[in-house]
C-alpha cells in the first residue's frame, strides 16, 4: 500500500523527536506492518487460549502424548528456524543490491519453509488416517485449528515470498519493493516466534504423560 | 452436485408480506437512486471522485453516510419491536410472528453497533483527525479505501439476507449453542457471520491505518501532549482495534468450523465449551463499548471547548482518563455474565474493575463542566448535545454501576433493566456525540453549515424520545420482564411499553427533523457559506478552506502549543487576511485515485455470498478475484500524483483562510 510522503526533515526543527513533523515512509510502512503482526499475534492467543481451555477435552480419545510425533515435529522446527536465517541472509543481500544472491537466499527460504509444511500436512494425514480428526474432539479441533492456522500463515508466507521475487524481476530494487521486502522479513520471523510458542505449548507440554 | 449450493426458489420469503414489502420498497428506494444516478451522467464523476478516491475526507463522508442509511434500517427494526411489544400483551400475539420478530431484534443490535456506530465513529476519525493532525492524508490512503469498501460490501451482505434468505434468529451476540448448526441450521448465522468477518478485516485495517497515523504522522512540533484530545481518544480507539477484533476474528472462525466442518470448539458434545465463546465474544465485546464511545468523547471535548471558548479544562486529565479507560476496559468483560457460575472472588473481581471505570469517566464529565464554568457558552446545536448527553449519561452509567455489582446482576441478568441501561449509556454516549460531531464537522466538509432550528427540533425530539422511550424500560425490568419477547401475559407491563412505543414514534421524528435539516440546508447553502473558521475553532481543520482542498494543507502548519490554531489566532493577529500569494509553494505529492478497494469488495461480496449459501465454485472464484486484483495492484508502477505548485497557489487565492473575529 502507498504512504503518505513526508515533507524532507529540516535540520532547524526542534530536536524532539515526537516534534519531528511526519516520518519517512519507510519508517510509516514498516511501523503499520509491526502494529499488523501485533495484531496477529493478538489472534493467535485467542487461539492459544482456547486450546488451553480444550486440552484435555478429548471425549474420550486420544490425546496429545499419543499421536505427536516428536521426531517430525523436531525436523519441521529446524527447516523453520533455518529458513529464518536465510530470510536474515536475504535481508542482507537486498541491503548490498545483489540480485543473485537474493533470489538463491529467496530460494533457499522457500524450500526451507515449503519443507516444513509438507511435513505439517503429512503430520496432519497420518493423524487422520489414524482416526484423530479435528472432528472427533474439542481437544484436535483446538489443535487442528491452532497449528492449522500457522501452517496457513506459512502457505501465504510462502505465496509472499514468490509475488516478491518475481517483483524484484520486474521491477529491480526500487523504494516501494524493498519496503515490501522488509515487511516479508519482519512477517516472516514473527511466525518463528509464534511456532516456537506453538513448540513449546502443544508440542513438548503436549508429550508429558 | 448442485452448482447454487443451498440456494433456490424458498430462500425468498413470498408468503411474509411485512418482508416482501420492505424489501420491495428498499429494491424501489436503490434501483430509482441507481437510475437517476444513471440517468443524469453522475456515474463517471462518482467513479473519479468518490468510489476510487483515497483522500480521507471523501473515505470519512462515505462512511458517515452509509451508517446514517444504515441507522434507518436499525431504526425501522426498534419501532417495529416497540411497537410490537406495545399491542402483544395477555392473549394478543401482535403483528410480528416469533421466527420474523427474532430477526428483527438479531438484526437491530448487529446494525446498530456494526452498521451504524462503528462507520459513524470511523467516519469521524477519518474526515478529522489527519486534518487535526495538520498532515496530508492518513498512513495508508489506499488501505483506508479498502477497509471503507470492505465495511460496504459486508452492509451489502447483511442487507441481502433480507431479500435472499433470511437473518440469524439468535441475538446480536449468536451465542453456541443456539448459533451451532444443530439448533440454527438455516443460512441466517451464516449471514451474520460472514458479513462480519469481512466488516472485522476493514475495522482491523482502519485500527492499523490510524495507530501508525497518529504515531508517526503528525505536524512539525505537534508533539502528543499538543495533539487535540479527539487525536487521543482516536488513538485510543484504534489500539483497541487491533487488540481485540482479532479476538472477534478467531472466535467467529471457530464458530464457522463447527457450522461448516464439524468441529466442536463450542459443541454440546466431544468436550466444547460454549461458555468459551461467551468469553472470547465479550473479550472483544466489552471493549467495543468503549471503541464506540471513547471517539465521541473526544468531540464532546472539542464542543466543549470551542463552544465555550475556553481550553478544555484539564487537558492532562482527559489524556489520563482516556488512556485509563482504554486499559481497564479490557479487565472487565466477565461483568457480561456473572450469572456463568464463575466463583464469588472472580466475580467480585470483574465488579471492582467495572466499577473503577467509573472513576475515568466521572474525570471526564468534570472536566467537560469545568470546562463550560465561566465560559461564554454559546448555545449551539453541538452544545445541546452535550449537555443532554452528560444529564442523561450520568444517570445511564449510575445503573451500570448498579448492574457491576454481582448480586444485582443476577436479579436483573437479561432482563429489560439491562437492555435499558446500555441504551441509556450508548445513545446519549455515542449517538448524542456523533450527532454533535456531525453538526460541528459539517461547514468544514461542505463549506455550508447545518440549519439550526431544524436541529435544535431534532435534538429535543430525540432528547423528549429517548427518555419515554427507554426509562420505561428500567421499571418492567424489575417487574420483571426479560428481553426480546415476542409476547406475554402479564398486562401490568403494558402501559410502560406503550408509553415505551410513543416515545420511539417521538425519536422517528427526531429522525425525520433531521431528514428536514439535511434537505433544507442543502437546498439553502448559498447562504449558509461559512469561511474556514465558521465557530471561531482551536484546533487545526479550521485554519484550512471549508471544504480543505485534496491537500488539505498547501503548507504543513508548525504548531508550538496545544490549540495550535487558537494560539495562532492570538499569538499573531498580524497575519490576518494576509495574501495569499507571499507564500512560496513546493509541489506536493499526493496518493492518486485506486479501484482496488471497489474491485475488492466486489469479489468479497461474491466470496461471501457464495459462502453462505455453499456455493463452492462460485467462492474460488471470489477468494480468486481478490487474490489476482490484489496482485495487479501491487504491480502497479505509480501510486502518486504530484500537484503543481500553480494549483495550489490558485486555490489559496480563491480561497484565502481568514480567522474569525
Amino acid at each position: 500500500m502507498n504512504a503518505i510522503a513526508s515533507d524532507a526533515l529540516r535540520p532547524e526543527l526542534p530536536l524532539a523527536v515526537s516534534e519531528a513533523g511526519p516520518a519517512p515512509k519507510r519508517i510509516v510502512v514498516t511501523y503499520g506492518f509491526w502494529v499488523f503482526i501485533l495484531s496477529d499475534i493478538v489472534m493467535f492467543a485467542a487461539l492459544f487460549a482456547t486450546y488451553a481451555v480444550l486440552v484435555h477435552a478429548t471425549a474420550g480419545g486420544a490425546a496429545g502424548s499419543q499421536l505427536f510425533n516428536q521426531v517430525s515435529v523436531a525436523v519441521e522446527t529446524g527447516c523453520l528456524l533455518l529458513s529464518s536465517y536465510t530470510c536474515g541472509l536475504m535481508s542482507l543481500a537486498i541491503n548490498a543490491k545483489r540480485h543473485v544472491a537474493t533470489y538463491a537466499a529467496a530460494i533457499a527460504t522457500f524450500v526451507l519453509g515449503a519443507a516444513f509444511l509438507g511435513l505439517e500436512i503429512h503430520e496432519f494425514a497420518d493423524m487422520i488416517a489414524r482416526g484423530a480428526t479435528p472432528q472427533s474432539s474439542a481437544f484436535l479441533s483446538a489443535f487442528f485449528t491452532l497449528v492449522g492456522c500457522h501452517g496457513l500463515h506459512v502457505t501465504v508466507g510462502l505465496i509472499w515470498l514468490a509475488v516478491m521475487m518475481a517483483q524484484v524481476a520486474a521491477h529491480d530494487f526500487t523504494a516501494a519493493v524493498t519496503r515490501r521486502l522488509l515487511c516479508f522479513a519482519l512477517f516472516w520471523h514473527a511466525l518463528d516466534i509464534i511456532w516456537i510458542c506453538l513448540f513449546t505449548f502443544v508440542y513438548l507440554m503436549g508429550v508429558r504423560p | 452436485m448442485n452448482l447454487l449450493g443451498k440456494l433456490d426458489w424458498s430462500a425468498i420469503p413470498f408468503d411474509q408480506p411485512i418482508i416482501m414489502g420492505a424489501s420491495g420498497g428498499m429494491i424501489l428506494g436503490i434501483g430509482a437512486v441507481l437510475s437517476w444516478v444513471l440517468l443524469k451522467g453522475y456515474v463517471p464523476y462518482l467513479w473519479r471522485e468518490w468510489i476510487t478516491s483515497v483522500d480521507h475526507k471523501r473515505i470519512g463522508v462515505m462512511y458517515i453516510v452509509l451508517a446514517l442509511l444504515m441507522l434507518l434500517r436499525g431504526f425501522s427494526d426498534a419501532i417495529m419491536m416497540r411497537t410490537q411489544q406495545a399491542v402483544a400483551a395477555g392473549g394478543a400475539q401482535g403483528y410480528l410472528p416469533p421466527e420474523h420478530y427474532d430477526q428483527i431484534f438479531t438484526a437491530h443490535g448487529t446494525i446498530m453497533i456494526f452498521f451504524v456506530a462503528m462507520p459513524l465513529v470511523i467516519g469521524m476519525m477519518n474526515f478529522a483527525v489527519p486534518l487535526q493532525l495538520g498532515v496530508r492524508d492518513v498512513a495508508f490512503p489506499t488501505l483506508n479505501s479498502v477497509s471503507f469498501w470492505l465495511t460496504a460490501s459486508a452492509v451489502l451482505l447483511i442487507n441481502v439476507s433480507l431479500v435472499v434468505g433470511e437473518f440469524a434468529r439468535t441475538g446480536w451476540m449468536a451465542y453456541p449453542p443456539l448459533s451451532e448448526l444443530q439448533f440454527s441450521p438455516g443460512v441466517g448465522v451464516d449471514y451474520y457471520l460472514w458479513s462480519l468477518q469481512i466488516s472485522g478485516v476493514g475495522t482491523l485495517l482502519t485500527g492499523i491505518n490510524f495507530v501508525t497515523t497518529i504515531l508517526k504522522l503528525r505536524a512539525p512540533g505537534m508533539s502528543l501532549m499538543r495533539m487535540p484530545v479527539f487525536c487521543w481518544t482516536a488513538l485510543a480507539s484504534s489500539l483497541m482495534i487491533v487488540a481485540v477484533f482479532p479476538v472477534l476474528t478467531a472466535t467467529f472462525a471457530m464458530l464457522l468450523l463447527d457450522r461448516y466442518l464439524g468441529f466442536h470448539f463450542f459443541s454440546l458434545d466431544a468436550g466444547g465449551n460454549p461458555m468459551m465463546y461467551v468469553n472470547l465474544f465479550w473479550i472483544w465485546g466489552h471493549p467495543e463499548v468503549y471503541i464506540l464511545v471513547l471517539p465521541a468523547f473526544g468531540i464532546f471535548s472539542e464542543v466543549s471547548a470551542t463552544f465555550s471558548g475556553k481550553p478544555l479544562f484539564g487537558y492532562r486529565s482527559m489524556v489520563a482518563a482516556t488512556m485509563a479507560i482504554c486499559i481497564l476496559s479490557m479487565l472487565v468483560w466477565l461483568h457480561h455474565f456473572f450469572t456463568m457460575g464463575a466463583s464469588a472472588n472472580v466475580n467480585a473481581f470483574f465488579g471492582v474493575m467495572s466499577m473503577l471505570i467509573g472513576l475515568p469517566t466521572g474525570v471526564k464529565i468534570f472536566n467537560w463542566v469545568f470546562t463550560m464554568y465561566g465560559g461564554r457558552v454559546r448555545f449551539t446545536v453541538p452544545v445541546l448535545w452535550l449537555i443532554g448527553f452528560m444529564v442523561t449519561f450520568v444517570l445511564g452509567g449510575l445503573t451500570g454501576v448498579l448492574l457491576a455489582v454481582p448480586p444485582v446482576d443476577w436479579q436483573v441478568h437479561n432482563s429489560m433493566f439491562l437492555i435499558a441501561h446500555f441504551h441509556h449509556v450508548i445513545i446519549p454516549g455515542v449517538l448524542f456525540g456523533l450527532f454533535a460531531g456531525y453538526t460541528y464537522w459539517f461547514p468544514k466538509a461542505f463549506g455550508f453549515a447545518l440549519d439550526e432550528r431544524w436541529g435544535k427540533a431534532a435534538f429535543w425530539c430525540w432528547f423528549i424520545g429517548f427518555h419515554l422511550a427507554f426509562m420505561p424500560l428500567y421499571v418492567v425490568g424489575l417487574m420483571g420482564m426479560t428481553r426480546r419477547m415476542q409476547h406475554y401475559d402479564n398486562l401490568a407491563w403494558q402501559p410502560w411499553l406503550l408509553v415505551a412505543g410513543a416515545g420511539a414514534v417521538i425519536i422517528l421524528a427526531g429522525i425525520v427533523c433531521q431528514a428536514v435539516q439535511l434537505v433544507v440546508s442543502i437546498r439553502t447553502r448559498d447562504r449558509r457559506r461559512v469561511t474556514g473558521d465558521p465557530w471561531n475553532g482551536r484546533t487545526l481543520e479550521w485554519s484550512t478552506a471549508s471544504p480543505p482542498p485534496a491537500w488539505n494543507f498547501a503548507v504543513l502548519p508548525h504548531v508550538s502549543d496545544k490549540d495550535a490554531f487558537w494560539s495562532t489566532k492570538q499569538h499573531a493577529p498580524a497575519a490576518r487576511l494576509q495574501p495569499a500569494q507571499a507564500r512560496a509553494y513546493k509541489p506536493i505529492e499526493m496518493p492518486s485515485n485506486s479501484p482496488i478497494g471497489f474491485v475488492n469488495a466486489f469479489f468479497a461480496v461474491i466470496f461471501g455470498f457464495a459462502l453462505i449459501w455453499h456455493i463452492w465454485w462460485l467462492a474460488v472464484v471470489g477468494a480468486l478475484g481478490g487474490f489476482v486484483s490484489i496482485l495487479a495492484f501491487a504491480f502497479r508502477r505509480t501510486d502518486e500524483i504530484e500537484i503543481p505548485p500553480e494549483q495550489i497557489a490558485q486555490f489559496d487565492r480563491a480561497h484565502p483562510t481568514e480567522f474569525a473575529a
